[in-house]
């Protein structure tokens, strides 16, 4: 029996389930409402527009803090791999990085830069960066002594040498940072928005929750949902396409 | 070795810190001495205390559940392989939800309140110890297996000189893991709808713009945090040593 | 000359509970512009040391590289191809790109790279291979595209680590047939380093025969080989002499790097 279709079959099975037991009014109508419904306001949402602009800024926020990410994540990671003195130091750092609750700095951050998007994508950039650190530091790590012969008897600098040779190579691994740092800036972006915010899609659903607006709560969440389980899948397959090249066949 | 590293780390963080100080004013930062003397000063304060409780409650109680719940589910699925092939993906989906748009579910289901908080800790933290849990077992090394039979070892004793030793760092892992998340869950909880505790604190302060109280909370909480996590990943990197 | 290396040596200073490591030397050689020299030597007395240190690769403790009357100092001078013995091909590179690798770099127009590219694939026997990306093919067919990588950029000294050590017997000799042949039409200097005896005689102008760590030249051996030659000779008794006379030379040595006295 195929594992795709068990899992697809579990899924289906399970949303099924959520809808009888709404539609038999087991699961109140005002804590869930059935997902046909969610799916019906979700679609009405979409084809009025009326969130547009919420959901352009929480993609755009989310697309900033992701860029930032790699770009400063990437180049810090480099420079670290070259400067082990360094990398040393910040080692407790990588270690203890993801255990303190990031959006604990959130209310510093807004009391320093205001209202405005430059603090959700704060939260989501500080929370994807160290991933991308860490993933680009095990790939540069794990690039072969002959590889770096070569690229000095190709005689490329220290700046070509790592474009050209060392984060190539590094790539299947910077991209698992690069999957983190979606995932993160996602949360982050929209945690953010949930918790203060004058627009984005978290903004909105809480706005919903806060005016007992389930329909339009629950047609977000789905939205949210739906988004990030598509992304990730996206960037899978993307990422078996490019590794397939490097497998043994 | 790694102590001087730790402590270099420290000094700089706190350089910066007063740097930051420096240059931004007492507009919207304190420096880091001020900050520390106006933790002392809220730790002594009587009414803080209840909050605190608070906190530490929900996030013992959220954690708990995560560690018991999170291993219910890793542990039968890394045993059986298909099932723990279905579950993969999905369980990493999960991981990557924000779940934060869960919370109004959960507000709805349990109302405001502890039992809320408990939950919102308790899902953040279930998913990543029920991973590492399923991939502890699932790499159990066969060959142990077929020893112990060999051996004729009793349940029991497979359990405790097979089964648990393998498994062990990996789980550690994944409940350390799982301590930052569900630590971060709760806080989250609170800091969204709740009236008690320190999430709600650092709201309250932030909405009143008091700034020496937000600095102090998050130093608090920043120290919490680190100061568990390094223990914890003490322990996990002697069970991997030994492993 | 085009290489000179004066009084060479190479030594890995003492550190944390380890004594001070005398890997090489001191070396003196001479290679002559456009000749094809192999260097033997029991394991651990310092081959890839030399090479290393011939390339620019590493630094010498004491005594002077030279290539092309020029001092080697710290870079790999232009105009020297090295290959290793391990795989270095680009995995995320096809054949094609690999080899065009150097020339990109270079900037040379587009149809010029395609031109090189194409007779150093031709050359090289990977015609049917070149969209191919290196996982997908063995370590034989991997070594022929960091040859051609090399050879593309027309080097004047090419330097080879061991680049047969993971293949067959038979493989060996048709590519040590192959090298020759390359040797012959860039008309470049050659400096062989290989664990297998009969390839260096073989293949080799001169062979150089090190001892034991720290590796210094017991003697160089003439071989007198024609230029148009191939792996046909090992069937001549000058062939079987040749070998015998640096066993003889190497036995010694190698008995004495496996710790015998």
């Amino acid at each position: 029996m195929s594992v795709v279709l068990v899992r697809t079959a579990l899924i289906i099975g399970a949303v099924a389930l959520l809808e009888i037991l709404c539609r038999l009014g087991v699961i109140p109508n005002f804590t869930v409402i059935p997902p046909s419904a969610m799916a019906q306001s979700l679609w009405k949402i979409l084809a009025s527009g009326k969130f547009s602009a919420d959901i352009a800024a929480t993609l755009t926020n989310v697309g900033i803090a992701i860029a930032a990410a790699m770009i400063v994540g990437i180049a810090v990671g480099t420079l670290l791999q070259s400067w082990p003195a360094a990398r040393r130091v910040f080692d407790p750092l990588f270690a203890t990085y993801y255990a303190v609750p990031m959006y604990a700095f959130y209310p510093l951050l807004l009391v320093i830069f205001g209202l405005g998007d430059f603090p959700q994508i704060a939260i989501g950039f500080l929370l994807a960066v160290m991933a991308v650190i860490i993933n680009t530091l095990n790939g540069l790590d794990r690039v072969p002594a002959v590889l770096l012969k070569t690229a000095r008897v190709h005689r490329l600098g220290l700046v070509s040498a790592a474009l050209r040779v060392r984060l190539p190579y590094a790539a299947p691994y910077v991209f698992t940072g690069f999957k983190l740092a979606v995932a993160y800036s996602f949360i982050g972006v929209v945690g953010a928005e949930f918790i203060t915010s004058s627009r984005g899609i978290g903004y909105e659903i809480s706005f919903a929750y806060n005016n007992f607006d389930n329909a339009v709560m629950y047609a977000m969440i789905l939205f949210i949902l739906l988004l990030v389980i598509t992304v990730n899948m996206s960037l899978h397959a993307w990422e078996k396409r490019l590794l397939s090249r490097r497998r043994r066949a | 070795m790694r102590w001087r590293d730790s402590a270099v780390l420290i000094f700089l963080f706190v350089l910066v810190w007063e740097v930051l100080y420096l240059i931004i004013g007492d507009v919207a930062l304190r420096s880091p001495a001020a900050t520390v003397q106006n933790l002392n000063t809220l730790l002594a304060d009587a009414r803080f205390l209840p909050h605190l409780r608070e906190t530490g409650l929900a996030f013992a109680q959220g954690f708990a559940i995560a560690v018991v719940v999170g291993l219910l589910i890793g542990v039968p699925l890394g045993a059986a392989r298909f099932a723990g092939e279905v579950a993969e993906p999905i369980l990493v989906a999960l991981y990557s939800i924000p779940k934060v748009t869960l919370y109004p579910v959960i507000l709805l289901i349990f109302g405001i309140g502890m039992p809320a908080k408990v939950a919102f800790g308790a899902i953040h933290g279930i998913v990543p110890i029920s991973i590492f849990a399923m991939n502890a077992v699932r790499n159990i090394n066969p060959t142990h297996l077929r020893t112990a039979r060999v051996l004729r070892l009793s349940p029991m004793s497979l359990f405790s000189n097979v089964l648990l030793p393998a498994t062990l760092p990996e789980i550690v892992t994944g409940i350390r893991v799982g301590f930052s998340l569900a630590l971060i869950g709760t806080l989250l909880g609170e800091m969204f709808g709740s009236q008690h505790g320190l999430g709600h604190l650092l709201m309250q302060a932030m909405s009143l713009h008091n700034i020496e109280r937000i600095l102090a909370l998050t130093l608090l909480i920043v120290v919490f945090a680190a100061g568990i996590n390094a223990l914890l990943l003490a322990l996990d990197r002697r069970l991997h040593a030994r492993a | 000359m085009i290489v000179s290396l004066r009084a060479v040596s190479r030594v890995y200073p003492a550190r944390a509970g380890q004594p001070e490591v005398h890997a090489l030397g001191p070396i003196d050689l001479e290679l002559a512009q456009g000749e094809f020299f192999a260097v033997v030597g029991p394991s651990g007395c310092g081959k890839s040391t030399l090479l290393d240190v011939m390339a620019g690769l590493a630094s010498p403790s004491s005594g002077e590289v030279f290539f092309e009357s020029k001092r080697v100092e710290g870079e790999v001078p232009e105009g020297i191809g090295v290959v290793f013995q391990e795989d270095a091909s680009f995995p995320w590179l096809t054949v094609h790109d690999n080899i065009a690798f150097g020339l990109r770099r270079a900037g040379m127009a587009q149809a010029e790279v395609a031109a090189q590219v194409g007779y150093a694939i031709d050359f090289m026997g990977l015609k049917e291979f070149a969209r191919a990306y290196p996982a997908q093919l063995s370590g034989g067919m991997r070594q022929r595209v960091c040859i051609a990588r090399t050879l593309v950029l027309k080097p004047r000294l090419i330097l080879l680590d061991e680049p047969f050590g993971a293949l067959d017997q038979q493989t060996r000799l048709l590519m040590g047939d192959e090298l020759l042949r390359l040797w012959r039409a860039t008309g470049a200097t050659i400096l062989l380093i290989t664990h297998a005896l009969d390839e260096a005689t073989m293949l080799a102008d001169r062979v150089g025969v090190m001892s034991a760590r720290p590796g210094r030249f017991l003697d160089i051996i003439a071989t007198g080989w024609p230029r148009e030659r191939d792996s046909t000779l090992v069937a001549g008794d000058s062939f079987g002499k040749l070998t015998g006379r640096i066993w003889k030379l190497l036995r010694g040595e190698s008995l004495r790097a496996m710790g015998h006295s």
